[in-house]
């Protein structure tokens, strides 16, 4: 019998690409032979935006790169700065940075494992996710007034002190949330259908994930140990006790169960920040009214929760930058999308694409 | 660790200025200094990028090592004519997407790459939006 290869397109709406996101899938039959991945409908063109605006201006910008992130790209781009600029953060800000950076890795890899299982078809276990999430966002919304985009960081610190009443809401979710994972462990982790979708599927191995520059939970899940937080420290990152989990197979189910756990570990650095968090100013004194730094060039990259987020600044001396790169963890990670699908039915080429946690915002910038 | 590696690259390549963790090669050298470093343990390219000055581009890598927990910058200067420069895509398969979008923004093409083609802007759209002198 004479069988045909086809070309299937998953357009750019789509329920299941998270976003707007085109996967040319050839397939035959059901299994998929190859893929071509077209992006680019969320590009806003923000590197070019960057050189007419200046550097405070920029902030809201890095808001809307990764928009489940924003508290975590604010962060890379003002230590990037601050870095250029030899500014100190003081002791208070650099901890309250901490427990937001934290907090937002919470809010993020909720929303990575809610949809990941909901791809897998079971839609109940996404409503849990957006519950929990929904206490994040609310002491987002307590601190800064936004839920999914906060202009929160500045340059030389954050932008106002935590307001009252919010340690001791904190330190209710924390107890919270640490019997919502519990929760969630016994709903899905030791679910057999669960198991028997993700165990074995997409593996992506240690040499490809080396090879194309994975970060975040994608790499760790293939078993490379690398977390920038732990290679190149940044703020105060080295005084906590915290692990850094990683999978051995690097199939979906690792990818997964790095997102869940590094969800535990966050809880414990939150802890350890508001323990030790210091009174104090959260702004740095003697940053300048006008944001001028000298002419040079800066390269930082912090732990964002969907890999490692760099940001390239190339100062002309002026208070604009002159050339502002965005090295994008989602965009560099969706690359292995390509082969990592080869020979999975339709079925599982959802699953391997939902366990990779990209969002188009950072892959289009 | 960066030590180690920053005084094997001023033995090697004497044409190099490195200061710190950036090193600044004369565009010949860019191929062996990259063969050297990928031969070196540097596994990750973490990032690819350009820089359009008024006389000429500069291309930016970021090679990092996943284990060594190293980072250096490698910069080299390639003229406004006709911009191009060898594809990384041999050593580390990251550089594909990241090449493309170099050519994509700033029209630099990279001889070499298996897909040399857009990847964020329309296949149809004519101009490289990150030059300056892109209206």
């Amino acid at each position: 019998m004479n069988t045909q290869e086809i070309t299937l397109n998953m357009g750019p709406q789509h329920p299941s690409t998270h976003g707007v996101f085109r996967l040319i899938l050839k397939l035959d039959g059901e299994v998929a032979t190859g893929g071509t991945s077209v992006i680019g409908y969320l590009h806003r063109g923000l590197e070019k935006l960057a050189e007419s605006r200046t550097y405070p201006q920029f902030i809201p910008y890095t808001d809307r790169l990764d928009y489940l992130a924003s508290m975590s790209n604010n962060l890379a781009y003002v230590q990037a700065v601050e870095k250029l600029m030899g500014i100190e953060v003081p002791e208070r800000a650099e901890y309250i940075r901490v427990i937001f950076a934290e907090l937002q890795r919470i809010a993020s890899h909720m929303i990575g494992v809610g949809t990941f299982v909901m791809d897998l078809g079971a839609v109940t276990a996404v409503f849990y996710p957006f519950i929990h999430r929904e206490k994040v966002i609310d002491l987002f919304s307590m601190t800064c007034g936004g839920r999914l985009t906060y202009n929160y960081m500045r340059i030389g610190g954050v932008s106002h002190d935590l307001p009252w009443g919010f340690v001791p809401r904190l330190y209710y979710f924390l107890d919270y949330m640490r019997t919502a994972i519990d929760e969630y462990h016994q709903l899905v982790t030791g679910n057999e259908i669960f198991l028997s979708r993700t165990k074995g599927v997409g593996i992506i191995t240690p040499e490809d994930a080396r090879s194309y520059g994975l970060s975040g939970p994608n790499l760790r899940g293939s078993g490379v140990r690398y977390d920038v937080r732990r290679a190149f420290p940044y703020g105060i990152y080295d005084r906590f006790e915290f692990n850094v989990p990683w999978g051995e197979t690097g199939d979906c189910f690792d990818r997964y169960m790095v997102r869940v756990q590094e969800m535990e570990e966050s809880v414990r650095i939150i802890e350890q920040a508001v323990r030790d968090m210091p009174e104090g100013p959260v702004m740095a004194a003697n940053v300048p009214k006008v944001i001028k730094p000298p002419a040079g060039e800066v390269y930082h990259s912090t732990e964002n929760p969907k890999g490692e987020l760099g940001f390239y600044i190339v100062s002309d001396g002026s208070t604009k930058p002159y050339r502002i790169h965005i090295r994008r963890p989602s965009f560099v990670n969706l690359a292995v999308l390509d082969k990592a699908i080869i020979g999975w039915k339709v079925a599982d080429v959802i699953a391997i694409l939902t366990s990779l946690d990209f969002v188009l915002g950072e892959v289009d910038g | 660790m960066v030590n180690n590696i920053i005084s094997v690259l001023k033995e090697k390549f004497p044409e190099a200025t490195i200061q710190e963790d950036i090193v600044v090669v004369p565009f010949q050298s860019l191929l062996s200094l990259i063969e050297l470093l990928h031969g070196e343990g540097f596994d990750y390219l973490q990032d690819i990028t350009a820089v359009d000055w008024p006389d000429r581009f500069t291309l930016v890598y970021q090679v990092c090592s996943y284990h060594l927990s190293t980072r250096l910058e490698v910069k080299t200067d390639i003229p406004k004519e006709n911009p191009s420069a060898p594809s990384l895509t041999p050593y580390w398969e990251s550089a594909n997407w990241l090449e493309r979008e170099i050519y994509d923004m700033f029209g630099i093409k990279f001889t070499g790459h298996p897909n040399m083609k857009r990847i964020l802007l329309d296949e149809d759209f004519s101009g490289y939006p990150l030059r300056k002198d892109y209206q």
